[in-house]
């Protein structure tokens, strides 16, 4: 494709030299091709103004209110407190319950990888090149999967990252969701959400490619692509930078460097799955190499050996609480990985990868939590939600409009019917912009998908 | 040089024999015996020769015994793992490692997985400082829907892991058995019933049992290994997830009455629960499967085991497809999960007593090892565990495990590495010179 443009044009410089005086005006930077063809048209249910009264609330940014009260009104969440003015919201006497934010999961493939898991609906990995950044995972989503709403009712997810699948080294882009089901995806799509870029490390792009008898095959293989194709982004970047501040001829488009270019202009955060501690630390010296930066590691196994380096590095964990030994670069796992991170000062937060993980999130943070505190930390239950929610929404760049219950900030809010942390608690209700989307009391509250009507067990509680 | 790794390989042996059991009294526990009651509170169990003598509340200590107090703390029997792959799997991503299939083989049911279970597997040592005291070990199938002798295992810290070989066969039935037999259940069918028929012209006259070798559809060593199985001297467990496939097996039972089948799996179980309750058969259940994850899987709910047990059905729970070399501790969890159901309306959960039994007793009593593992009434296996708070409870650690009243070490590789990485900066000499 550039190849072409070259000739076509006969090269930028001499272009630029024959068309002089009848140049085009430059577009403006980022303003030479839509970076936004397929908007969110996601808009929030009716709720009504609601105080929730009596119970403990963990704000999601460290804070913690013992009998207290958590007002939303039109969406957005109001105050929290104490001795609040409930000003004719409805009230709920939450005697006993906890109220947090909803919990954002930074890894999900619901959507791409639905249930049922059948070849047919199996839209995850564009494995046939080893980069496809010019994929995007909102393509795939089919906003009919019955795992959303397993995730709500069961997990309290409010928002999450579906992420194109691990065989590539660039797999293509991101896309984060509101779980609230929709006809379409776009319906569905968080609006003003940054996209991602799943990149992965190690093992699974060497096995798919490797497997195909073509690069890359080995770790060096991978980082060797990956750079060729930075190299090739820079490029990209430097020529659609110059035509949208100075104008003339557009270059062509390619739909897989607009993503890379999106990276280096900071537009689009990286999601690099990458399991190995050394492989991480040769990741983060590539991005330098290049100028961008790493967002979050993810499956991030090994972060614990390099907690100083990624804190030095800015850079984010994703993490399991207890997965380990299924392939060589998860056997060094611990479940002390979170707690050894964020005693570090490194950012961290637990992540799912799994149509069943994500709906326990919670109680894999009880898990990380406890394992912390064994090993001599301390690590309160209001601190350790930040890992359920605000370190994913910063991390997936969405932090001001949700993640935590501020004031101003969308209403994304779980009433817990015991302690989050307990393994004998459940969601009771949940609202997603201030609306209630699940009600355990309520059957006509639990959200049945396309797929599940008129099927053995329609319907059933779940 | 091969020699001498191998004479150091039988020397660290040796020194890993099992040590001897130790006659001990646990004192002042929250005792939970197992079999489906509820905790009790000033509870005592006594074990001598490796076995429990005694189990309660109002259980005296024999006089000399070593005696420990638990100081009001959770004390319970193992955690029997119902269905996994471990011992026998060290790493899935690498082939070499992994002993739970065998793509290659002319023999299928006639595989014993027993030989391969590695003791030091490292899954062994991190379920062990878990909790987890007993695992089934099922082998996995590729050509034919039977997949060979699966054992029981104890998680001792020892070279002797195996406490029943041969202990059941393996069977894969619905979708991935119709896939095995070649692609359609009515294969699957075609293929059972003429391996029973053919092991039944064996147990005729196994000396003019003619092997046809790789010809065969059946070796006479399969025949030879569905024998017990059609006689009932052992266990035929069956992964099968739907309802029409249950009822099946159902019939089956009728044509053979002799079988002892074990549905495994039973996603789609709650809806024909009085049909299995009806024809006694055991169920070892996924806990918390409740999505439509394939077609036969449509009626997936968290509510399957406490529906199947309101119904009466023997139900247990086991790690089907469920990271099942490795994650056998989470079974704790998904109990713990099954109680929480109880305060949903609509969803049947289990009581804390029923939902401990799943992991404990009601999977030995499903492949009938009831009298030996799983509860600590008396006679059983002096498999106790002392815990740091509710078993059941996500965080809640063992701080003292015995396994036939042996007790064990808790360390792994886990905890290994994270001491030496509690601080991860280096040193003034590199990590690696810190153990």
């Amino acid at each position: 494709m550039a190849l072409l443009a070259g000739c076509a044009a006969n090269d930028g410089t001499g272009s630029k030299t024959a068309s002089a005086g009848t140049k085009a005006p430059p577009p403006g930077m980022n303003k030479g091709y839509s970076h936004d063809p397929f908007p969110s048209t996601y808009r929030a249910y009716p709720g009504r103004p609601t105080l929730i009264t009596n119970v403990t609330v963990l704000d999601g940014e460290g804070g913690r209110v013992d009998n207290g009260q958590v007002l939303f009104r039109d969406g957005k969440i109001v105050a929290v407190g104490q001795n609040l003015d409930a000003g004719g919201a409805d009230v709920i006497d939450g005697q006993g319950k906890w109220v947090t934010p909803g919990i954002i999961d930074i890894h999900s493939h619901l959507g791409d990888y639905p249930s049922p898991s059948v070849d047919a609906l199996s839209d995850g990995n564009e494995a046939t090149a080893p980069v496809t950044a010019e994929v995007w995972a909102e393509h795939s989503v089919w906003p009919q999967d019955p795992g959303f709403s397993r995730a709500l009712a069961n997990g309290g997810v409010t928002t999450l990252q579906i992420l194109p699948g691990s065989a590539n080294l660039m797999g293509g882009r991101s896309v984060t969701l509101k779980n609230v089901y929709a006809r379409t995806m776009q319906g569905m799509k968080f609006p003003g959400a940054p996209y991602g870029l799943k990149m992965a490390c190690g093992e699974n792009p060497k096995r798919v490619y490797g497997g195909k008898g073509r690069a890359p095959s080995t770790r060096m293989g991978n980082v060797a692509v990956n750079r060729a194709t930075w190299a090739k982004a820079a490029e990209y970047r430097r020529k659609w930078d110059k035509y949208e501040t100075d104008g003339g001829d557009a270059p062509t488009r390619d739909i897989q460097m607009d993503t890379l270019r999106g990276v280096l202009s900071g537009e689009i955060l990286v999601h690099n799955h990458c399991y190995r501690a050394d492989e991480m630390a040769i990741v983060m010296d590539m991005a330098k190499e290049f100028g961008y930066q790493v967002s979050t590691f993810h499956h991030a196994v090994e972060s614990y050996k390099i907690a100083d380096l990624l804190k030095a590095n800015g850079v984010c964990s994703a993490v399991w609480a207890d997965w380990y030994g299924f392939k060589m670069e998860s056997y060094d796992a611990v479940t002390e990985n979170l707690a050894i991170l964020d005693k570090e000062g490194a950012c961290a937060m637990i992540h799912s990868d799994d149509a069943n993980g994500i709906q326990r999130l919670n109680q894999e943070v009880a898990k990380a939590m406890a394992a912390g505190r064994r090993a001599g930390m301390t690590i309160t239950p209001e601190h350790a939600w930040t890992w359920l929610s605000y370190n994913p929404a910063k991390a997936m760049g969405i932090a001001e409009q949700t993640g935590s219950l501020k004031p101003g900030k969308m209403a994304d809010v779980v009433l817990w019917n015991g302690d989050p942390f307990s393994v004998y608690t459940r969601p009771e209700r949940v609202w997603i912009d201030g609306a209630l989307m699940y009600d355990m009391n309520n059957p006509k509250m639990r959200p049945v998908a396309d797929f599940e009507l008129g099927q053995p067990g329609e319907g059933d509680v779940k | 040089m091969r020699g001498l790794k191998l004479i150091a390989a039988l020397m660290a042996t040796a020194a890993a024999l099992p040590a001897a059991a130790q006659d001990v009294a646990i004192t002042n526990a929250k005792l939970v015996i197992g079999d489906g009651s509820e905790p009790v509170d000033g509870g005592t169990v006594v074990i001598r020769g490796g076995r429990v003598v005694a189990a309660g509340a109002g259980v005296a200590v024999p006089g000399g015994m070593r005696s420990v107090d638990a100081g009001g703390r959770w004390v319970s029997p193992g955690i029997v793992a119902g269905f996994t792959r471990m011992g026998v799997v060290e790493v899935d991503g690498v082939r070499d490692t992994d002993d739970s299939a065998a793509a290659g083989s002319v023999f299928n049911a006639g595989l014993d997985l027993a030989p391969a279970v590695n003791p030091r597997s490292t899954p062994i040592a991190v379920n062990r400082a878990e909790g987890i005291t007993r695992a089934v070990v099922a082998p996995d199938p590729r050509g034919s829907i039977f997949a060979g002798q699966g054992a029981v295992i104890d998680l001792g810290a020892d070279m002797d892991a195996v406490v029943r070989p041969r202990a059941f066969q393996f069977m894969e039935w619905g979708e991935t058995g119709a896939d095995r037999a070649g692609g359609s259940r009515a294969a699957a069918m075609a293929m059972l019933r003429n391996a029973f028929h053919e092991a039944q012209a064996y147990r005729r006259n196994p000396s003019s049992y003619e092997d046809r070798g790789k010809d065969a559809l059946l070796t006479r060593t399969d025949a030879a290994a569905l024998v017990p199985v059609i006689e009932g001297r052992m266990p035929l467990l069956v992964h099968v997830e739907r309802a029409s496939d249950i009822l099946t097996l159902i019939e089956l039972k009728r044509e053979f009455p002799t079988l002892r089948p074990v549905l495994v799996g039973a996603t789609e179980g709650w809806t024909v629960a009085r049909e299995v309750a009806a024809a006694k058969i055991p169920v070892i259940a996924s806990a918390l499967a409740d999505l439509p994850a394939s077609f036969e899987k449509l009626a997936a709910t968290q509510s399957n085991i406490g529906r199947l047990k309101a119904a009466g059905v023997t139900v247990g729970i086991g790690s089907i497809n469920d990271d099942e070399a490795r994650q056998a501790r989470l079974v704790k969890q998904y109990a713990g999960n099954l109680v929480a159901l109880t305060k949903v309306p609509g969803a049947s959960g289990l009581s804390w007593g029923q939902a401990f039994a799943t992991i404990s007793s009601l999977p030995a009593e499903a492949i009938g090892m009831g009298d030996e593992i799983g509860s600590l009434r008396a006679g059983r296996r002096g498999d106790v565990v002392i815990w740091d708070g509710d078993p059941l409870e996500v965080g809640t650690a063992a701080t003292t495990v015995f396994v036939d009243g042996v007790e064990q070490p808790l360390s792994n590789r886990q905890t290994r590495l994270r001491d030496r990485y509690l601080d991860p900066k280096e040193g003034t000499l590199p990590k690696a010179y810190q153990y």
